[in-house]
């Protein structure tokens, strides 16, 4: 996904010239490219997120569209209140990017885990969260965010995320991406677990598969349908439980008199204290292809 | 202006700003005091245009010590950027004025303040934009001196240097007078010459009431940023607000009100 994003801001910014892009000193052998063919514009700020973020609303004050791009934990987490005084409440068109989120940096421990930011960047008023499932869905939403006159959270995953879409899914702000049409159960995914997510749907019979890679604005309209057409609806998600995207469902499912029930995948409300693989993580928190299965079975 | 017009327009925006903080009920009337002489003199050397706001090529100027918010409305509104009217309703249930700047409330306020440590890598970015595109424009910061005990100004200022920003100007309200006390008794500063120095700043040290010195330093342009420490009176003319931490939040009943004016008048 870092690789598509990258290649995909470097073809748009060949066209675009109010492109810029800033790294907190993140990104070797990903970014030479990109500042190589814009000198100009491409600044590397050193290790400091929260004058990167401030410098990046100032810029963007000045007609630019300005490219934040670090770790997602320290993309987001360390200039919070710069991207909700500078960026978020001023309309300011910067793309804060983040690369790793949920668990691909897992073994590097719990600094690393991105596992909160897409309950506080949603949060935000104004601001456009984005978080592609694969490579394909990652150059869609670089598009989208660069295409889009406002704040914008883009969620990477790392490198080497299994490509699940066949050819390029229609795609707008706001709206979900249909993956297989069901009856029975419902299972929408955000995020870099969407190939592992997959793999549960070829095992449950008759399944709704949805990909919301947009979670805010979120497509309120495909949950409501699914709460009416299907029997259950299934929200997977590398990130905590409280707050994320699984809530942002519920959030549109509560004020409904009756509904399917909703069973979410993620983050059981606790850090990682051990080293481990991306998958190793996933199975000590329980997003697991196996749990996705028997969560569909209890209402099958 | 001349300089007999600059001292009356100085004594215009006081008095904006304790008729303000009197009808409000705000607090905050010795930071805007101390910072109206920098604010005021500020606007007479950037490149505005009260009738073109927005025009790309103008100066940006950023008060980050949003507190001091006041004296920015008073200066903008004595300069025709908005109806000096909009003054009486500071503070107060849905006016635009809000006790910090707010980019949508008037035409002048170049970025949102208020949470300290904020306006100097903003103004950092703007400065950077300039250079980007080949323009001449300067950005001006005003900053607290309690301000720079926030990380994120030091951040700026290592940034300032590696960027070569030389259209970058920040001026420091040295009151020496923050939230629970001096400055120098909570986080002493000193040597905060030598400090910007060190970070590669070409510093200049003036009195923040002495118009001549204020110009000439805003006007001082080199290879380098600019940073003035601006030494000032915390409560600047009113003998009673002077030097007192109790007027950071206090806020002036009708005979103090009524003894303020009068002193300022003198």
């Amino acid at each position: 996904m870092r690789n598509t994003f990258i290649n995909t801001v470097s073809e748009l910014a060949a066209k675009d010239s109010r492109i810029v892009f800033f790294t907190g000193d993140l990104g070797y052998s990903v970014l030479e490219d990109f500042a190589e063919k814009y000198p100009s514009r491409f600044y590397n700020f050193g290790v400091s997120e929260q004058n990167m973020v401030g410098a990046a609303a100032g810029m963007a004050l000045c007609g630019k569209k300005v490219i934040s791009y670090s770790i997602a934990t320290f993309a987001c987490k360390r200039p919070y209140e710069q991207i909700r005084v500078d960026v978020a409440f001023q309309k300011a068109d910067v793309k804060i990017v983040g690369v790793g989120g949920g668990y691909p940096y897992g073994s590097l421990g719990p600094t690393h885990h991105a596992t909160e930011d897409i309950a506080i960047m949603r949060s935000l008023p104004n601001m456009v969260v984005l978080c592609p499932g694969d490579p394909v869905e990652a150059e869609i939403m670089t598009k989208a965010a660069l295409a889009h006159d406002g704040p914008v959270y883009l969620r990477l995953g790392k490198g080497g995320e299994e490509t699940v879409h066949k050819g390029e899914p229609a795609f707008s702000l706001g709206k979900a991406i249909t993956l297989q049409e069901g009856t029975g159960t419902t299972v929408i995914s955000t995020g870099g677990c969407l190939a592992m997510v997959a793999a549960a749907v070829k095992q449950i019979p008759n399944a709704r598969f949805l990909s919301m890679p947009c979670v805010k604005p979120i497509d309120k309209e495909a949950i409501l349908a699914a709460a009416k057409e299907t029997k259950h609806i299934i929200v997977v998600e590398e990130h905590q439980g409280m707050g994320g995207f699984g809530s942002a469902v519920a959030e549109v499912l509560a004020p409904l008199p009756t509904h399917a029930p909703l069973t979410q995948i993620a983050v059981p409300d606790r850090f990682m204290d051990e080293a481990g693989s991306q998958e190793h993580l996933r199975g000590v928190a329980g997003i697991t292809v196996e749990k996705i299965v028997q969560s569909a079975q209890r209402f099958g | 202006m001349n300089e007999h017009e600059l001292k009356e327009h100085i004594r215009t925006v006081r008095k904006h700003v304790l008729k303000m903080v009197y009808d409000s009920g705000a607090s905050h009337v010795g930071t805007s005091l101390s910072c109206a002489d920098i604010m005021a003199c500020i606007y007479e050397v950037a490149q505005v245009n009260p009738k073109d706001p927005r025009n790309e090529d103008r100066d940006r100027v950023i008060l980050s010590k949003g507190h001091g918010v006041a004296t920015w409305y008073a200066v903008l509104a004595e300069r025709g950027f908005f109806d000096k009217k909009l003054l009486d309703t500071f503070y107060a249930d849905a006016s635009p004025l809000t006790g910090h700047p707010d980019i949508q409330a008037v035409p002048g306020i170049e970025t949102t303040t208020g949470s300290l440590g904020h306006g100097l890598p903003v103004g950092l970015g703007m400065a950077l934009a300039a250079q980007v595109d080949k323009k001449a424009y300067r950005v001006f910061v005003v900053l607290g001196d309690g301000e720079c005990d926030e990380g994120t100004i030091w951040e700026a200022a290592l940034a300032a240097r590696q960027f070569k920003l030389h259209n970058l100007t920040v001026v420091i309200d040295r009151n020496d007078q923050q939230g629970l006390g001096k400055t120098t008794d909570i986080i002493d500063l000193e040597p905060f010459a030598a400090k910007w120095k060190s970070f590669g700043w070409h510093v200049l040290e003036v009195d923040g009431h002495n118009h001549d010195e204020l110009l000439v330093g805003l006007k001082t342009q080199g290879e380098k940023p600019v940073v003035m420490i601006a030494t000032t009176t915390k409560g600047k003319g009113v003998s009673f607000m002077e030097h007192d931490t109790f007027w950071h939040y206090h806020n002036p009943d009708d005979e103090e009100y009524k003894k303020a004016l009068a002193e300022l008048d003198k």
